[in-house]
C-alpha cells in the first residue's frame, strides 16, 4: 500500500514516511490477528446441534492485560511523534543557507513574493514606491535544493493549505494570520502546489508549481526575472522593454 | 459632445502576462500579452478610461434600454476592459472559453456577486439595482484577468476606445460636471455647459509625475 | 393541534383518529417507526448526492447518463443531432438565467458545475450524518427499544416525543429548501469552515447557507427534547428488578448519547447562531477584516463535532452487543467492562476535539497535547472489539442476516478505528489530513460501522416493530452484496489518501501527481454505484416484507430481553402488567436450564442473582 506514497524529496518527509510504515506493520499485524482471531472463532463455534456454549461472563484478568498493553502501546506511540511534530511544526532550523518566502493565499491562486534587494519583505520602501522592490509573482515557486525555506503563509481571503505532496509540507492559510512553515527540497523537479482546504468553487484546480532548482538554476532564473531597478520605457508607447 | 483623454507623464510600463497556468487560455498568434491597466497610445491618448455625466442631469428617469450589454470572456481577457451599463440592464456575461471562469464583483452598493462559470455555464446575466462607479470585475481563477463596469442611472457615459476618444450622445441642454476615470491615474472632474444643438468637445488630461 | 388530540387522546385510548394514532401519535413505538421512515427517505437522497459525487470523479466533466447532452453539445456548445436530449438542452439554456429550471442552472448539459459539486458533497454529509444515522440510530431504535427493554409503559414525555419527531421533520423540510433557492445550497462543507461559511462572497451561496444553520438549529431542538426524555425515562422508569447493571448495552449506548447531544448539541446551536449572525447581521465573529477569529468556528465545531461522532457509533457498538450473545448463544463477554468503556469513549470524546485541527495554525504545543487524548481514545473501542471476539469464543454461532451485518460492523469498525491511528500521529497527519484517507476512515466507521448496524437492526427488530419477518433470502443477498460493494468503494480510498489525493476537489486530472489515480477513482465508483443500487433492494425487502412477509411469532430469535415478552401488535402501555426482572439480559446457555437462553423475566424455582454482569 505505500509504494503508492508519492516519492519523497525532502529532509523530513523521509521521518514522516518512516513513521507512515511504523503505524503501517504495527495495525496490518493487528488487523490480521484480530480478523484472523475472528474468523477461527467462527468457523470453529460455528452452530452445532446438541452443542452447548461456554457459559462465561468475561475474564478479569484479560481485561486488565489487553487494556494495559492497548494504553501503553498508545502512549508510547504519542511519545514518539512528538519530537519529529516539534522539529517540523514548532521549529524552523536556522542554518547557514536559508530563504523566506512569503506566500499568500488567495481565492484561486497562491501568491508568491520573493523580498527584494533589501532583504526584507514587505517593508514600506515596497508599497511607497509604487512597484515593489520585492518579486511577485502567482503560482511559480522557485527555490534551491539542500536550502530551508521558511514560507510565511498568509490569507487574502478565506482559508486555503499549502500542500507539496512530495515534500510531505502542509500548513493551513488563515486569514487574519501569518503562518510560519518551512521545508527543504533534496531533490531538484518540479512539484505542484495543491491547494488542500475547500476555498471555493474554484478550489479544484488552485495549483502552483514548485520549482527545485539547483544553484545554477536558481541564480539563472532569479537575473532572468526578478526586476531591476525601475526601468523608463523605451519608447512612449508603455511597453515593458525586453530585459537587457 | 465628444473628447479625447490624454497622459502625461511618467507612464508606468504594462506588465506581461504569463497564461501558461491554464493551457485553455493560449491565442493562435503566440504574441505576448500586456496588462491592460495602463494602454497608451504614441500620441499620449488614453484607452480604457470611462467618462459620464456626475452632476447636473434633472431628476428625469431613464428607463434602461432593453438590449443586454455583453462582457465576454475569451481568450482569458474580460471584453471589454472597461464599460458602462445602466440600472436595470441586463449585464450578460459570456464564457467563450474552454476553461472554468468567474465573475467576482466587488460591489459597494449594489449586491457583490461571485458566479462560477465552468465550461457547460456559458451565459450567465445580472442587473445592477444602484448607480455605482467603477465596480471592479475580477476572475479568480485567472488572477491577470480585471473589468471595470460603471453603472449609471442615464445613458451619457463612455468608454474611450483604442484611440482614446469617447462620445455621449444627445446629451440634453444644461450645465454639468463631467467626470473622467482611470484605473491607475484616479479620476478628473469638468464643469461644462451644453447649449442647444451644439455639439462640444471636452478633453481630459491625467497628469502624473 | 396538539392540545386537542392529546385531550382526546388521553380521554378516549380507544378511539384513535387516523391522526392520532398515525400523524401524531404520543406512543413511543409509532414515533420510532416516523423516524425510520425520516431516515430511510432521506438514506435515498444522501446516497443519490454520493453518486453524484462518484460520477464527477470517476468521469471528470462529463454528462450524467440519462439527462446528460451529447458530449459534443458539452464541449462545444454545438447540438449533436443524433441525440434527443440535445435538443431539450439547447432550450433550457436559451432562457434567460432567471427562467431557466433547476437542471439547467446546476447540470448544465447534464454536467455538474464546480459549484454545485461543492454543494453535493456538503449536503451528502450534512444529511447522512444529521438526518439518516441520527434519526435511525437515536431517534428510531432509541424510541422504539427503551421504554420496551426497560420495561415501562411509554416515555416519561409522550407529547414532548411527538413534538420531537416532528420538529425534526421541519428541519428536513427547512434543509432540503435549501436545494431551491438562488445561490444553491451551502457549499462550505459540512464542517463549514469559515470564513468560507461565514461571508456570501466567497462562495455566491446566499439564502442556502443560511437555511443549512437554520436547519441544524430546528434539528438541535428535535434532539435537546428527545434526550430529556431517554434520559429521564431510563433514569426514572425502569421495571422492578431491572438495576441499571441489568440494562441492554443497547440501552447503556442510548443514555450516554443522549447526555452527549444534550451537552454537546448547545455548542453547535451557538456556533450556528455566531454564524448566521456573521452572514445576516453583520457582525464579525468569524471575519479578520472586522477583528474576528476563524479559527474560533472550528474549536466551537469540532467541540460539538467530535462528541457527535461518538454519537454517530455508540448506539452502533451497543447494537452490536446485543446481536452478538443471542447468536452466539452465550453471555456477552465483560459487560461492566463494555460499560465502562462506553464512557471513557464519552468522557474522553471531549477533550480530543483538536485532533480535527492539528494542521489548522493552532498552536503545535496544543496539537502535541490533543495527540495524547487522541491516542488514549483508541484503548476503549479496542477493549470493546476484544470483549466481542471473547463474546464469540466459545459460543454456538448462527448466521443470520442480523448477525452478519454485526460482524461486518466489527471487522469494519476495527479497520476505520486502525486507520484513525495513522491520523492520530501527528507528523503522519501533516500528510495525510485532507486527503482521501480521512473520507477512507470517516466511511468506515460511520457506514461500516452504524451503517451495518442500522441494517442489521433493522431486519432483527422488524418482527417486533412489524409483526413479520423480512425475506431472509433477500436479506442474504443485500447483505453480501452490500459488504462487498462497501469495501470495494472505501478500502481504495486509503490508497489514494496515501497517494496525497486531496479532498472535496472536483477533477483529480488537473493534477499532475494524480493521473495514475483515475483508474483507481472509476473502481471506486463503479463500486459505488453498484453499492447504491443494491440498498434497492433492501427497501423493497422492508416494502415486501411489511405487507407479505411471513408472520412472525412473538420471539423469533429466542432473546431474552424484555421487548421480546410484548405481543405484536404491541398495545398502547407496551405490558399488560409491568415485568419484574430477576437478571441481566445475556443469560445464554446458562447452567440453570435446559434451554440455551433465559429471559430476564422468567422467574425460577430457585432465586439465582446470577449473571448481573458481575464476574
Amino acid at each position: 500500500m505505500l509504494d503508492w506514497l508519492p516519492p519523497n524529496v525532502s529532509t523530513y518527509g523521509g521521518e514522516i514516511d518512516k513513521f507512515f510504515y511504523v503505524i503501517y506493520y504495527i495495525t496490518a499485524v493487528v488487523f490480521f490477528l484480530v480478523a484472523g482471531a475472528m474468523v477461527l472463532f467462527l468457523v470453529k463455534y460455528r452452530y452445532k446441534e446438541g452443542r452447548r456454549a461456554t457459559y462465561t461472563h468475561g475474564n478479569t484478568t484479560l481485561e486488565i492485560v489487553w487494556t494495559t498493553a492497548t494504553v501503553a502501546a498508545m502512549l508510547i506511540l504519542a511519545l514518539v511523534s512528538k519530537p519529529l511534530w516539534g522539529r517540523i511544526k514548532q521549529q524552523t532550523p536556522m542554518t547557514q543557507n536559508m530563504m523566506t518566502v512569503q506566500v499568500t493565499a488567495k481565492q484561486f491562486n497562491w501568491e508568491i513574493r520573493y523580498p527584494g534587494p533589501d532583504g526584507e519583505i514587505d517593508t514600506p520602501a515596497d508599497s511607497a514606491a509604487g512597484t515593489l522592490d520585492d518579486y511577485q509573482v502567482d503560482n511559480d515557486m522557485h527555490v534551491p535544493v539542500n536550502t530551508v525555506v521558511r514560507v510565511m503563509l498568509k490569507s487574502k481571503d478565506v482559508i486555503h493549505s499549502f500542500f507539496i505532496p512530495q515534500a510531505r509540507i502542509k500548513q493551513d492559510a488563515v486569514p487574519g494570520h501569518t503562518i510560519s512553515a518551512w521545508f527543504e527540497i533534496t531533490v531538484p523537479g518540479k512539484y505542484e502546489i495543491p491547494c488542500a482546504e475547500l476555498c471555493g468553487f474554484g478550489h479544484s484546480g488552485m495549483l502552483g508549481q514548485l520549482y527545485a532548482d539547483t544553484p545554477e538554476q536558481f541564480e539563472a532564473w532569479k537575473n532572468e526575472k526578478w526586476p531591476p531597478a525601475p526601468a523608463m520605457p523605451a519608447d512612449s508607447s508603455n511597453v515593458e522593454a525586453p530585459q537587457q | 459632445m465628444s473628447g479625447r483623454i490624454f497622459f502625461k507623464g511618467q507612464a508606468p510600463l504594462r506588465k506581461p502576462i504569463d497564461m501558461r497556468q491554464d493551457p485553455a487560455c493560449a491565442v493562435e498568434s503566440k504574441e505576448q500579452i500586456y496588462s491592460e491597466d495602463v494602454v497608451l497610445n504614441p500620441d499620449s491618448s488614453l484607452a480604457n478610461a470611462f467618462v459620464y455625466i456626475k452632476e447636473g442631469l434633472a431628476q428625469q428617469h431613464y428607463v434602461a434600454p432593453v438590449e443586454s450589454k455583453i462582457l465576454d470572456q475569451q481568450h482569458c481577457r474580460y471584453s471589454p476592459h472597461v464599460f458602462g451599463i445602466q440600472v436595470g440592464q441586463t449585464l450578460k456575461i459570456l464564457n467563450s472559453d474552454p476553461t472554468f471562469h468567474n465573475v467576482h464583483a466587488a460591489a459597494q452598493k449594489n449586491k457583490a456577486f461571485n458566479l462560477g462559470m465552468s465550461k457547460v455555464e456559458r451565459v450567465k446575466t445580472r442587473v445592477f439595482e444602484q448607480a455605482e462607479v467603477m465596480i471592479a470585475l475580477r476572475c479568480n481563477v485567472h488572477p491577470w484577468m480585471s473589468a471595470y463596469v460603471g453603472v449609471l442611472d442615464h445613458p451619457f457615459y463612455s468608454a474611450t476606445d483604442s484611440t482614446g476618444s469617447f462620445k455621449l450622445q444627445a446629451v440634453p441642454p444644461g450645465e454639468y460636471v463631467l467626470a473622467a476615470w482611470h484605473e491607475v491615474f484616479g479620476a478628473l472632474e469638468q464643469k461644462i455647459k451644453v447649449a442647444d444643438n451644439e455639439t462640444q468637445t471636452v478633453d481630459f488630461i491625467f497628469m502624473r509625475r | 393541534m396538539s392540545e386537542a388530540t392529546a385531550t382526546k387522546h388521553h380521554d378516549a385510548h380507544a378511539h384513535q383518529s387516523f391522526w392520532s394514532k398515525y400523524i401524531f401519535s404520543l406512543d413511543h413505538k409509532t414515533i420510532g417507526k416516523q423516524f425510520l421512515t425520516l431516515g430511510l427517505l432521506m438514506l435515498f437522497v444522501g446516497g443519490g448526492l454520493a453518486l453524484l459525487i462518484r460520477w464527477q470523479l470517476a468521469y471528470p466533466e462529463q454528462p450524467l447518463p440519462l439527462i446528460g447532452a451529447s458530449k459534443q453539445f458539452a464541449e462545444t456548445g454545438e447540438p449533436d443531432s443524433t441525440s434527443s436530449w440535445d435538443k431539450t438542452w439547447a432550450e433550457w439554456l436559451s432562457k434567460d438565467e432567471k427562467d431557466q429550471n433547476w437542471l439547467a442552472k446546476n447540470v448544465p448539459t447534464g454536467v455538474i458545475t464546480p459549484a454545485f459539486y461543492n454543494s453535493v458533497f456538503t449536503m451528502h454529509a450534512t444529511i447522512m450524518i444529521f438526518f439518516v444515522v441520527m434519526p435511525i440510530l437515536v431517534g428510531c431504535f432509541g424510541n422504539f427499544l427503551i421504554p420496551l427493554m426497560i420495561g415501562t409503559r411509554d416515555m416519561a414525555f409522550p407529547l414532548l416525543n411527538m413534538l420531537s419527531f416532528w420538529v425534526a421533520v421541519i428541519a428536513g423540510i427547512v434543509m432540503i429548501a435549501g436545494f431551491f433557492v438562488p445561490g444553491g445550497h451551502a457549499a462550505a462543507g459540512w464542517t463549514a469552515y469559515t470564513p468560507l461559511s461565514s461571508d456570501p462572497q466567497w462562495t455566491g451561496v446566499d439564502w442556502g447557507q443560511n437555511l443549512w444553520c437554520m436547519s441544524l438549529l430546528i434539528l438541535g431542538i428535535s434532539s435537546l427534547m428527545g434526550s430529556i426524555n431517554y434520559i429521564t425515562t431510563i433514569i426514572n422508569m425502569r421495571a422492578p428488578g431491572m438495576t441499571l447493571f441489568r440494562m441492554p448495552l443497547v440501552i447503556w449506548s442510548l443514555f450516554i448519547v443522549a447526555i452527549l447531544l444534550l451537552l454537546a448539541l448547545p455548542v453547535l446551536t451557538a456556533a450556528l447562531a455566531l454564524l448566521l449572525f456573521d452572514r445576516m447581521a453583520g457582525t464579525s465573529f468569524f471575519t479578520p477584516t472586522g477583528g474576528g477569529e476563524p479559527l474560533l468556528w472550528q474549536h466551537l465545531f469540532w467541540f460539538f463535532g467530535h462528541p457527535e461522532v461518538y454519537i454517530l457509533i455508540l448506539p452502533g457498538m451497543g447494537i452490536a452487543s446485543e446481536m452478538l450473545p443471542v447468536f452466539s448463544r452465550k453471555p456477552i463477554f465483560g459487560y461492566k467492562a463494555m460499560v465502562w468503556a462506553m464512557i471513557a469513549i464519552a468522557f474522553l470524546g471531549w477533550i480530543v476535539w483538536g485532533h480535527h485541527m492539528f494542521q489548522s495554525g493552532m498552536s503545535p504545543a496544543l496539537g502535541a497535547t490533543f495527540m495524547v487524548s487522541t491516542m488514549l481514545i483508541a484503548v476503549p473501542s479496542a477493549i470493546k472489539t476484544f470483549n466481542w471476539l471473547g463474546t464469540l469464543w466459545g459460543g454456538n454461532i448462527r448466521f443470520t442476516t442480523p448477525m452478519l451485518h454485526t460482524l461486518a460492523f466489527v471487522s469494519m469498525f476495527v479497520i476505520g478505528g486502525l486507520s484513525g491511528i495513522y491520523m492520530a500521529s501527528t507528523p503522519v497527519d501533516i500528510f495525510i489530513h485532507d486527503t482521501y484517507f480521512i473520507v477512507a476512515h470517516i466511511h468506515y466507521v460511520v457506514f461500516g460501522g452504524s451503517v451495518f448496524a442500522i441494517f442489521g437492526a433493522i431486519v432483527f427488530w422488524f418482527p417486533k416493530m412489524f409483526g413479520r419477518m423480512m425475506n431472509e433470502k433477500l436479506n442474504k443477498i443485500h447483505f453480501w452484496l452490500t459488504f462487498l460493494a462497501f469495501n470495494g468503494t472505501f478500502f481504495p480510498m486509503h490508497i489514494l489518501g496515501v497517494g496525497g489525493h486531496m479532498r472535496r476537489i472536483y477533477n483529480p486530472m488537473q493534477y499532475e501527481f494524480l493521473k495514475d489515480f483515475q483508474g483507481m477513482n472509476e473502481f471506486i465508483s463503479i463500486s459505488a454505484f453498484a453499492l447504491g443500487f443494491t440498498q434497492l433492494l433492501f427497501l423493497f425487502n422492508v416494502i415486501y416484507s411489511l405487507v407479505r412477509g411471513k408472520k412472525a411469532e412473538d420471539n423469533p430469535w429466542n432473546a431474552n430481553t424484555l421487548e421480546w415478552t410484548a405481543i405484536y401488535p404491541i398495545p398502547h402501555g407496551n405490558f399488560a402488567t409491568l415485568p419484574t426482572v430477576y437478571r441481566g439480559p445475556y443469560e445464554y446457555s446458562a447452567p440453570e436450564v435446559e434451554e440455551d437462553w433465559l429471559p430476564q423475566t422468567k422467574k425460577l424455582a430457585t432465586a439465582t442473582t446470577h449473571g448481573n454482569g458481575h464476574h
